[in-house]
């Protein structure tokens, strides 16, 4: 579980991130919702420690993670950057392995090879293990990095636009596999552009503009006034099976 | 444990590695032992053993004591450090052209040695019988070139600390450092009279030949624990081979192992230009012919280089002194005449780690 309690934060003097106060419980999957400038890539940020809040406090399982090693952190909180170029690529097998840094001292071991070796099985990535990651499509790098992140064996998940530059086809697979590490009690949390997908796939939102939170709950929060004065565009909302989908008008 | 397929595969594509490991090591050692014989005094395997032994006659025991031993270990120490500093370079600024002189080092350590040269009197120089310019009271020269390097860091330091250690404000730095330091000796080569001139000019010339055993010991003492210290965060610098983000994300302090890593190359590449003087192309090329034959993934990429850069400057420094022999080449030339054809020849052949698998 990790707690929100009202943290601010600004680059040079510009206030990003205003009094943002929420709790993300074990195994939910939450999607962090927003136009763009909002403040979701800071919050992610901030929840993954890369920045520091200026004021309020983050708690993983009622610890402050100001009072946590980085490693200490690395081995509960995994994140899966936006895609990168690589300049120097590695191995799909190593860049799995690599892991396992927040456990290695000297070097990893069979144990963190075997961790490996099994997490690449699961998530049909055998075929490509000794690829350099530069060399695989879209939606199979994102699939490692994932690999990487559950090589961590940590208990949150945190993703910046896992989707991002996917055709359809890989952001449901992508998603799809988000959802099934949820059911095995990972907490995800991820930024997201894409609304309709996130309504598909997700069960939790926060959805926040200008550095404040705006919305949070599950599908019930979704009303065209919200979507309107959030992202300054006309929207229509159709529900249908339980299912909503938000079209521009 | 049950091997799994993957791990079967995975166990191979390493052990191809380390037998790259070993056949660079070999490569050395088979290198080392002919730099021992070849050159203007010829030594036999033979001679070598008894003087090993304590048998040898007094000349090929001053030759291979005190020029050939000294000479060999300076080839095998200096092509590590620049080597793996290289690597490393290149690593944490994210940029195939890092090198150990990126961060203009070797403009400051010319800049130092001029400096000595013109202040202390260091370069009353005069022209032996074999037409060498030798550099009395080398020792001010090397402190000087030392300590300016020192400085050229320094500022690096300074910048990051205010700036932040990202690769750009680092890679900025070093270029204005390099134009700032080759501004300075170019005006002191201005004023400089003749006899200072060829002194400055004779001390950028990379030369092996320099250093004796103290120069040696001084060396390890530095060369060692930063080969250690890169060879123990191989994978921190893998961590920060896949982005700043994901590597604070995997327990990875980037902006401490950056500015550490800079100062400990800074240092080992100080202690190798300082003694012997500049030399090019091991700390660009070789990291980049290492990664062509077996990837980039630092537990192997690390000692790798290290190997290999001692072997390419050992070799060059066989070729230094048996190309124009009796003349002996400064092997700074060397090093650039031989690394760019064979790099070129390994880019256009295609070799890559790809193809080792």
């Amino acid at each position: 579980m990790i707690e929100i309690n009202d943290i601010y934060f600004s680059y040079n003097h510009s206030p990003v991130i205003k009094g943002i106060t929420h709790r993300f419980e074990k195994g939910s999957f939450s999607a962090i919702l927003g136009p763009n400038g909002s403040g979701k890539t800071t919050l992610i940020r901030l929840l993954n420690h890369i920045l520091k809040p200026l004021s309020g406090d983050i708690l993983l399982n009622g610890i402050s993670l100001n009072k946590m090693t980085i490693r200490e952190i690395a081995r509960e909180i995994a994140y899966v950057p936006q895609f990168q170029y690589n300049v120097f690529p590695s191995t799909v097998f190593d860049t799995v392995l690599l892991g396992r840094n927040p456990y290695i001292r000297w070097s990893p071991g069979s144990g963190d090879r075997k961790i490996t070796s099994d997490i690449l099985e699961k998530l049909h990535l055998s075929e490509v293990a000794l690829k350099d990651i530069n060399q695989l499509s879209g939606g199979q790098r994102q699939r490692v990095f994932i690999a990487r992140a559950l090589a961590q064996q940590p208990s949150i998940i945190i993703l910046d636009e896992p989707t991002a530059n996917l055709d359809i086809r890989y952001q449901n697979e992508v998603l799809e596999l988000l959802g099934k590490l949820r059911q095995a009690g990972i907490t995800i949390i991820m930024a997201i552009h894409d609304l309709n997908q996130a309504l598909r796939y997700c069960p939790e939102f926060l959805i926040i503009d200008d550095g404040r939170i705006v919305a949070e709950g599950g599908l019930e929060v979704f009303d065209e006034q919200l979507i309107e004065s959030v992202y300054k565009i006309k929207v229509k909302i159709f529900r249908e099976s339980g299912q909503i989908y938000i079209l521009p008008r | 444990m049950i091997e799994t397929e993957v791990l079967k595969k995975y166990n191979n594509y390493t052990r191809k590695r380390k037998s790259y490991l070993w056949i660079v090591l070999i490569l050395m050692l088979v290198f080392a032992v002919l730099g021992i014989s070849v050159g203007p005094s010829k030594v036999s395997m033979g001679d070598f053993l008894s003087v090993i032994s304590g048998y040898g006659d007094e000349t090929k025991n001053q030759i291979i004591f005190n020029l050939r031993l000294p000479r060999i270990l300076a080839a095998i120490l200096s092509g590590a450090a620049l080597s793996v500093s290289g690597v490393v370079m290149q690593s944490i600024l994210r940029n195939p052209l890092g090198s150990p002189f990126t961060l203009g080092l070797s403009n400051a350590a010319a800049f130092g040695a001029a400096l000595a040269v013109i202040l202390f009197g260091a370069g009353s120089t005069f022209s032996s019988n074999t037409d060498a310019v030798i550099i009395s009271n080398p020792y001010i020269t090397t402190i000087s070139a030392f300590f300016w390097s020192l400085v050229a860091s320094l500022l690096i330091i300074i910048v990051a600390r205010k700036k932040g250690a990202t690769p750009e404000n680092m890679i900025l730095t070093g270029i204005i450092a390099s134009t700032l330091f080759t501004a300075l000796t170019t005006g002191l080569q201005y004023i400089a009279d003749d006899i200072q001139l060829s002194a400055i000019v004779f001390w950028t010339f990379g030369d092996l030949s320099k250093g004796g055993w103290k120069e040696l010991l001084i060396q390890s003492l530095i060369i060692l624990p930063v080969l250690l210290y890169f060879y123990y965060n191989r994978w921190n610098y893998n961590a920060i081979d896949s982005g700043d983000e994901a590597a604070h994300s995997l327990g990875t302090n980037t902006p401490a192992l950056r500015l550490s890593g800079m100062i400990a190359a800074s240092l080992a590449t100080a202690a190798v230009v300082s003694f012997y003087g500049i030399i090019a192309f091991v700390g660009l090329v070789v990291p980049h012919i290492v990664r062509r034959i077996i990837g980039s993934n630092e537990r192997f990429l690390i000692p790798g280089a290290a190997l290999s850069g001692s072997a390419f400057l050992l070799g060059c420094d066989i070729l230094a002194r048996t190309v124009i022999s009796p003349m002996v080449l400064p092997v700074g030339i060397i090093t650039s005449l031989v690394g760019a054809p064979l790099f070129i020849f390994l880019l256009m052949r295609g070799i890559g780690s790809s193809q080792w698998k």
